[in-house]
């Protein structure tokens, strides 16, 4: 969205891949996360396929979310974008009352 | 010519109308929390009846406002605004500093209700909303939980009137929770205590009995389906007592994890709200189940950690899922 905003001719250019730049990052993050922790190879097999249950949950939420969110008379002022940064906001506070889980 | 009246009205749905309103059904879900706030008032004295207050002049002030800004008659008559603020008061420690009520009730009708599109619209719980922000932000106040005072109705906490945007100063005794008594200092309570509300906690989540009641008063004026709180404490108890036969020291018992915490605010109160329990039967059943894995988290949580927020945190959730599950039933037929 801010490239967008800032220079039409890259976003256009780079089309398709912004999302998949930004998924990337997390695989980048788990792969980082693992070394950090020192994790094996069990550990580690582990704990990516947990990202991506965890994150194809997270997905699948914030679909729901936002597809009733376009049938729902929301104000002018937070339509679209803005909206959805505000529900991912609340949907990180929903996780939060799961922290200290099995710990 | 003759000239024919009109006798067909044409419109499109609903076409069958019921008794009930949205006022209608509103108004006894409020019915049924006055006990719990009588009650919560009676255990924790003046400053938790202003907290009651603060709370629901805050959510009834902002939701009268943000209307009117938006050009657009007041919802406040129909009394969902009331329950929120009913709800959202009586989840928060009774010693809280008035001005985090007040903000936290703003947040929660404004982020929780308005920015979704008002009642119906909203995706969570506006109460909730406002106790997860307020937990997020004032972590160490939102886990204060006072003893009752023997002058609690002629003075107030000392961090009830703490000046906006300063931290409240507790001068008192602050007690802990049953759950945090639990968790951290393997020490039980008796479960006449906890039925009866006799322990520390939030104003409305100690007396289990009267939560009870209010839920059987709206399962028999048919405001909300039995089968949701039967599911989720059923769920509990069940849980629970298998882990307390297994190893009695590490996990209590199912009665004390019926009546600790905000379990039976959460099971008989919570997920009444009733756009919730409109919608059709496979969403329903994907609730009663989210009630189940809710309750094994919140059992799990009871057992390994004692965040106050779990329940909430649990409850937003299964409100999330269910706009997950009614896609589900769609596609299906």
């Amino acid at each position: 969205m801010f490239i967008k905003r800032v220079s039409p001719t890259l976003f256009r250019s780079l089309g398709i891949f912004l999302p998949l730049i930004t998924t990337n990052c997390a695989i980048l993050a788990v792969a980082l996360f693992q070394t950090n922790k020192g994790y094996g190879f069990v550990q580690s097999i582990v704990f990516a396929s947990g990202a991506g249950v965890g994150f194809t949950l997270a997905l699948v939420l914030m679909a729901g979310l936002r597809e009733k969110l376009e049938l729902t008379q929301t104000p002018e002022i937070v339509k679209g974008t803005a909206l959805t940064l505000i529900l991912a906001g609340l949907l990180s506070i929903c996780f939060m009352g799961f922290a200290g889980l099995f710990g | 010519m003759t000239k024919f009246a009109k006798t067909l009205t044409i419109h499109s749905s609903p076409h069958i109308g019921s008794a009930s309103s949205v006022d209608s059904i509103m108004f006894n879900v409020v019915l049924a929390l006055l006990p719990v706030c009588a009650f919560g008032v009676y255990a924790f004295g003046l400053a938790a009846l202003l907290v009651l207050m603060t709370a629901l002049l805050s959510c009834v002030g902002t939701e009268h406002l943000l209307c009117r800004l938006g050009g657009r008659a007041t919802t406040v008559s129909d009394w969902s605004v009331v329950i929120t603020g009913l709800l959202y008061g009586l989840i928060l420690p009774p010693s809280l500093p008035l001005w985090m009520v007040a903000a936290g009730g703003v947040i929660a009708v404004g982020f929780g209700k308005f920015l979704f599109g008002g009642l119906g619209y909203n995706a969570f719980n506006p109460a909730l909303v406002g106790r997860a922000i307020l937990q997020a932000a004032f972590p160490a106040a939102m886990t204060t939980w006072p003893e009752s005072p023997t002058s609690q109705f002629s003075s107030l906490h000392s961090s009830t009137l703490a000046w906006p945007f300063t931290k409240p100063q507790y001068d008192g005794v602050s007690g802990a929770t049953p759950l945090s008594n639990w968790k951290f200092d393997q020490a039980s309570t008796d479960a006449a205590d906890l039925f009866m509300g006799t322990v520390a906690g939030s104003t409305g989540e100690t007396c289990a009995l009267l939560i009870l009641l209010g839920g059987v008063y709206l399962v028999a004026r048919r405001v909300m389906s039995w089968r949701i709180p039967v599911a989720i404490l059923t769920t509990v108890a069940l849980c629970s007592g298998v882990l307390h036969l297994i190893d009695p020291n590490r996990y209590a018992g199912p009665f004390f994890m019926l009546f600790s915490g905000g379990l039976m605010l959460g099971a008989d109160l919570w997920p009444t709200v009733p756009r919730v329990d409109g919608h059709d039967v496979t969403t329903r059943w994907f609730l009663h189940a989210g009630g189940h894995v809710r309750d094994d988290r919140q059992f799990n949580r009871r057992v390994w950690n004692s965040l106050a927020v779990g329940d909430l945190g649990r409850t937003l959730l299964a409100t999330d899922c269910i706009h997950r599950s009614d896609r589900i039933d769609g596609s299906i037929g």
